[in-house]
């Protein structure tokens, strides 16, 4: 605690805390890519990911409360750096330009609120299935054969090109933030050589990419009906 | 007050003097230090040197400069090197050898005491800048690389990249940082001296400007350290930064300090050529070049072929040809002399027939690009930068420029004026290079006055004087306060048409065409007919606009340029009185046969000191025997 | 040549600025960009304006004196500093904007020149070794070995002209502040100290007002002296092992 405290309270140390959780983020954004794309594999394949992840209720709980103290310290410790970073200037340049950043780099704030709106929209709408009234059972008047279908509630979900427009942007700005997150995270962590500078750059560029990719792949699949 | 010199040189034998004269400084216990505020002005490798290891002894120091920062004097400039007589090379260096060439290579004009001190600390400055984290050149098995030098036949010279100046002002400047840090320095940045204040005789504070509020203000203290750096700037187009001045040391002058062969001007041999008349000042190329580049022109008059059409048997390797044992490392007076002389003839190159060549083809093709780039990659970025041409591929072109100045305030032994209390440091005084500098000697003798002797001898003079220093209350203080206010309300008020950087210019190509590279009597007497017509056109004429109460640049400028209009003149005195030719100092009419110095030993070893007698009264001329009892005086041969 | 300046004029901090237009009429191209601003200020001179104020000093490109942000850019299209900076990269007709360097941390003077002496506090409070003079062993008594000795002098070739902290989006000078620190800490003379200092210096920094990096790699493309990102990351490094021993 001592130790989140002194980074914390330092400009250098905060930008440790963002790195670090933004490399858990990270992590989680890989995880549940891979458990997603399980999407091609059919229903039962996906629903039965579901359902594991359900029946290890203890471990899934650490792994949220981990989740959401990363994204909650990811997010108060940007905040507070952008606020810190403006003031840093307060005149402006009547002609500013940049000479070599990149625009992810330059959009890093934007990206990341976005990321943020998403994440509260696709949590109420898949966790809490709260947007849609088809999202119930059977039963309680909606169209899932089980509180574990996924695959199906994804399918109807993604049938709104309005839903999957959503997604995509959000995808994009997730991995534009990657894009320059992950080779800026090796920078942060001091990891970055005059060597491997460029090579670490591409690898970043290289990762989110895939990332996009996987994660565009299901809404763009069920628009175009090869997910039925 | 009559004026004495007693350069209070230790008896004995020389390699001892400094011993003794260690033993015999004055020492001044650790809690009485505290006691004693002294002024600092100047934070160059003299002056931060200075304040960095007084204020860690444990006086009181306060430092002024100029510049926004303590870390940009001009010091930071020097490219070449450091000399000492480590002799890590083995190649039969040591103190004596070191000592040797300096004096040598100052034609005899320097003081053997002093220049011997110089050697034998030389070699504890590499050790300490080492330890403050110098970053200097290594060989690959970690041990301090070195290369040879212009005038020096051993490499003793350190150096790091062509950044030596660079890194060792940087380091004397984390010295002083640690000092303030400690307290024991106070720092005043963008604050300039404009006048010395003297209590019954004794140098007791100073009057300073405060840059940015225009604040004039006084400060006192037990004595006062002038480390203010050279007047090259006198000629308006030379190597020194613009700001350079000689206002610090002038005014001390006036204030009665003895000024010391101030004719002693060193031309740099590899600069950049002038390119057109909007030029404010010169670029030099470390001369640390000359170690890979030959020195050549065509051998026609007026061959305006490309360098790469000129046949080798067509060109002239001017100085390996006339001092085959030194060739292109000839000590930098008789390199600019022989480029002054070729060009003279009409085979000089580039623009307006003002250059020479250093061609690196032959090193390149021994060495590799790759061993050049290493060596002097930044020098070729530079030159690439100023004329857009690449010297890879083509030689550079290069010509003389001013570059240093030997002259300077009188010191004793002790590096105290003849004004009880006003210590002079570095390229501020006179004392250590005689007629002529040779290459990395000014490093080393900024750094040695800083480091290691002014700690040593300042207790000779604060010993005795302990509580007496005066508050800035005295009447003194009040009275150079309205004196320095009433100058700059002059300018002010002039209103005139010219500006002041046009009177800077037109006296510094009046100094370099008549009291330049070559003198005569007959130019210098036609300089000191102009000069103090200038000078009054200058208070006639001269418009500086705005307030003393805001950052003015031109308020700033008029005291400097007002400066150098009354020293140029004290400059020609000098060099006419001087009826020889030494070192930096070349008279026409005296020279040999074959177009070299002809020293004149009889009459002229002596150091020329001036005594201020009023505003366009002439100066009085007094001097100091050089008696040499270690060396015999030789005639300089560089063949 | 000739060119549209609309430069930065501010009487003082306290007094409001605006962009002033001058024509610089007949400009040499082999005029360094200074010595345009000196022909431009003998035009104003006879006009009877007040010359435009801007720091310089060595004008070769080493003191770091010199600091204008040239249409957006610190340091202008060159690659080394202002003073280095030669008309022959601009095209005739051209409009060039000139403003100071904007950091918070570096307050305006007046018209282009700023205080810089934040930078020197950050020195004071570390970027030194504690070596007391006479007391240094012999030169080679300690070996370094040579690549050790080029990256610290590849880093102490920092300038202190403060374009990075111009140029930074987030007005940081963290690779000024990691200039020093790799300067000495890749030296062995640097390691007693190494903890001590990184912790300090970035106190300072952060005491200063200066931003903090995000990567933004600005300051690299501008640097005069070509310090690399790198030092960014040693920077980084340092800080947090020497927090981490500090804090536990
Ligand atoms: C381009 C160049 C290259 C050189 N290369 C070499 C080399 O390779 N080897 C070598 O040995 N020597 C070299 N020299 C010479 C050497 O650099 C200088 O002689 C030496 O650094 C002077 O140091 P200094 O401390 O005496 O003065 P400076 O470094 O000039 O410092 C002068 C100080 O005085 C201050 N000052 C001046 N006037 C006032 C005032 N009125 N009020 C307040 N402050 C004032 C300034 O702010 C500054 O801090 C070179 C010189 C030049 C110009
Ligand atoms: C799944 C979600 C997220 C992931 C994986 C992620 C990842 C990252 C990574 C790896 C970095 C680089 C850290 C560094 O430069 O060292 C970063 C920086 C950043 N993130 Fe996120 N992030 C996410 C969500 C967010 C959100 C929701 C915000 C919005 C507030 C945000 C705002 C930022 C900002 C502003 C930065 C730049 C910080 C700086 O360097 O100044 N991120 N992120
Ligand atoms: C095409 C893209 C995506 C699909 C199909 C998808 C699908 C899902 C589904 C079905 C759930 C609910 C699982 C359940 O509760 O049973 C879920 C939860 C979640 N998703 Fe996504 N998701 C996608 C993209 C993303 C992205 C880009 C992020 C983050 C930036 C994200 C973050 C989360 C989070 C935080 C949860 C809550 C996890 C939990 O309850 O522990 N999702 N996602
Ligand atoms: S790091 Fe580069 S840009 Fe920054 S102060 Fe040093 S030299 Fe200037
Ligand atoms: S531009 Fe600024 S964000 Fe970092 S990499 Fe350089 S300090
Ligand atoms: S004036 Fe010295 S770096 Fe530009």
């Amino acid at each position: 605690m001592n130790l989140l405290l002194s980074f914390w309270r330092s400009s250098i140390g905060k930008k440790w805390l963002v790195a670090l959780s933004g490399l858990a983020l990270l992590g989680f954004v890989a995880g549940h890519l891979v458990g997603n794309l399980q999407m091609f594999g059919g229903p039962s394949k996906i629903n039965a990911y579901a359902e594991f992840l359900h029946a290890n209720e203890k471990p899934l709980w650490v792994a949220r409360i981990g989740i959401i103290a990363a994204f909650v310290l990811h997010v108060a410790a940007t905040i507070t750096l952008v606020l810190q970073n403006k003031s840093a200037r307060p005149q402006a340049y009547q002609l500013g330009r940049n000479v070599q950043a990149k625009i992810s780099t330059r959009t890093m704030a934007y990206s990341g609120l976005t990321v943020l709106s998403f994440v509260v929209f696709h949590l109420l709408h898949y966790t809490f299935r709260l947007t849609d009234p088809r999202f119930k059972v059977i039963a309680e008047g909606g169209l899932l054969e089980t509180s574990h279908d996924v695959y199906r509630m994804v399918l109807l979900g993604f049938q709104s090109p309005l839903v999957s427009g959503f997604y995509l942007l959000s995808v994009g700005l997730l991995s534009l933030h990657l894009s320059h997150g992950i080779s800026s995270a090796v920078q942060t962590f001091g990891l970055e050589s005059k060597r491997s500078a460029q090579r670490i750059r591409q690898t970043g560029r290289l990762l989110s990419g895939a990332i996009f990719v996987g994660y565009a792949s299901i809404p763009t699949a069920v628009l175009l009906g090869f997910l039925k | 007050m009559s004026l004495t010199l007693d350069s209070n040189i230790p008896s004995g034998p020389l390699a001892g003097k400094w011993e003794k004269h260690k033993f015999e400084s004055k020492l001044i216990n650790p809690a009485n230090r505290r006691k004693f505020e002294i002024i600092v002005v100047g934070t160059g490798l003299a002056g931060a040197a200075a304040a960095a290891t007084l204020g860690e002894l444990g006086y009181k120091v306060k430092a002024f400069c100029f510049q926004d920062s303590p870390r940009r004097a001009h010091s930071i400039a020097a490219q070449g090197g450091i000399n000492a007589a480590k002799n890590y090379q083995n190649d039969g260096d040591s103190v004596h050898r070191l000592f040797y060439d300096t004096i040598k290579g100052g034609d005899f004009r320097a003081r053997e005491a002093n220049v011997h001190r110089l050697a034998e600390v030389s070699v504890s400055i590499i050790d300490h800048c080492v330890a403050l984290g110098v970053p200097f050149a290594r060989e690959y098995g970690g041990l301090l690389d070195n290369r040879s030098f212009g005038g020096a036949q051993v490499s003793r010279t350190f150096y790091a990249r062509g950044q030596t100046g660079q890194q060792l002002l940087l380091g004397a400047y984390s010295a002083l940082n640690r000092q303030i840090a400690a307290g024991s320095v106070e720092m005043h940045s963008r604050t300039e001296m404009l006048d010395l204040v003297l209590i019954d005789g004794h140098a007791k504070g100073i009057v300073t400007r405060d840059l940015v509020t225009g604040e004039i203000k006084s400060w006192a203290a037990d004595c006062v350290i002038m480390a203010t750096g050279g007047y090259g700037n006198v000629f308006y187009l030379s190597t020194n930064a613009k700001g350079s001045n000689v206002t610090a040391t002038y005014r001390a002058h006036r204030r009665g300090a003895a000024f010391a062969n101030p004719c002693y001007t060193q031309i740099h041999p590899t600069c950049i050529p002038v390119a057109g008349d909007h030029q404010s000042k010169l670029t030099l190329m470390s001369e640390s070049l000359r170690n890979d580049g030959r020195v050549w022109v065509p051998k026609k008059k007026g061959d305006s072929r490309p360098s790469s059409q000129i046949p080798e048997d067509e060109r002239d390797y001017y100085l390996e040809r006339k001092y085959p044992s030194f060739g292109n490392l000839a000590p930098r007076d008789i390199s600019s002399r022989s480029a002054k002389e070729v060009c003279d003839e009409g085979r000089g190159v580039g623009p307006g027939g003002l250059g020479v060549y250093l061609d690196f083809a032959d090193s390149i093709k021994r060495l590799g690009e790759d061993k050049i780039r290493e060596r002097y990659g930044n020098l070729f970025d530079i030159y690439h930068q100023i004329t857009g041409e690449n010297a890879y591929q083509m030689p550079m072109r290069i010509f003389p420029a001013v570059h240093y100045t030997m002259g300077g305030l009188w010191v004793d032994y002790n590096l105290m004026s003849n004004v009880p209390g006003l210590f002079v440091l570095g390229e501020a005084n006179f004392s250590d290079h005689g007629a002529n500098r040779l290459g990395a000697s000014a490093l080393m003798q900024g750094l040695a006055d800083g480091y290691f002797v002014i700690p040593y001898t300042i207790g000779n003079y604060l010993a005795p004087a302990i509580g007496k220093r005066p508050s800035t209350d005295h009447p003194a203080f009040k009275q150079t306060e309205s004196e320095v206010r009433a100058q700059l309300q002059r300018f002010l008020s002039i209103k005139g048409r010219r500006s002041v950087e046009s009177f800077h210019r037109e006296l510094g190509l009046l100094m370099w065409d008549q009291c330049g590279m070559a003198r005569s009597e007959r130019s210098l007497t036609k300089a000191l007919k102009r000069i103090p017509a200038l000078r009054e056109e200058f208070w006639q004429d001269a418009k500086i606009l705005g307030d003393n109460e805001s950052l003015n640049t031109s308020l700033e400028q008029a005291g400097r340029v007002a400066d150098f209009l009354e020293f140029g003149e004290l400059m020609c005195l000098d060099a006419l009185a001087r009826n020889e030719s030494c070192g930096g100092h070349f008279r026409e009419e005296f020279q040999t046969p074959d177009g070299e110095a002809q020293r004149n030993d009889n009459d002229y070893a002596h150091v020329a000191a001036w005594e201020y007698q009023g505003y366009g009264q002439a100066p009085k001329r007094h001097i100091e025997p050089l008696t040499y009892e270690e060396v015999k005086l030789a005639t300089r041969s560089y063949k | 040549m000739n060119l549209h300046l609309k430069v930065w004029r501010q009487k003082s901090a306290q007094s409001e600025g605006r962009l002033a237009d001058y024509e610089a009429r007949n400009i040499p191209e082999d005029c360094s960009f200074l010595e345009m601003l000196d022909l431009v200020n003998e035009d104003l001179l006879s006009k009877g304006e007040e010359p435009i104020a801007f720091d310089h000093d060595c004008r070769e490109g080493i003191c770091g004196m010199c600091s204008l942000t040239i249409n957006g850019i610190p340091h202008g299209p060159s690659e080394t500093t202002t003073c280095q900076l030669y008309m022959r990269k601009f095209k005739d007709g051209q409009t060039i904007y000139i403003e100071p360097f904007r950091v918070g941390a570096f307050p305006l003077l007046r018209d282009l020149a700023v205080n810089r002496s934040a930078f020197d506090r950050i020195q004071q409070a570390g970027g030194f070794v504690s070596a007391h003079v006479g007391a240094a062993p012999d030169g080679n008594a300690i070996l370094v070995p040579k690549t050790q000795a080029d990256r610290a002098m590849e880093a102490a070739a920092c300038i202190g002209c403060g374009a990075c902290a111009a140029a930074c989006p987030n007005a940081s000078a963290m690779l000024f502040v990691g200039a020093k620190v790799t300067h000495l800490g890749s030296l062995p003379q640097g390691q007693p100290e190494r903890d001590r200092r990184v912790l300090a210096m970035v106190r300072q920094m952060d005491a200063e007002g200066f931003g903090n990096c995000s990567n933004y790699l600005e300051c690299e493309a501008v640097c005069p002296a070509e310090i690399p990102n790198s030092v960014i990351g040693q920077l980084n490094r340092d800080y947090a092992s020497a927090l981490v021993k500090d804090t536990l």
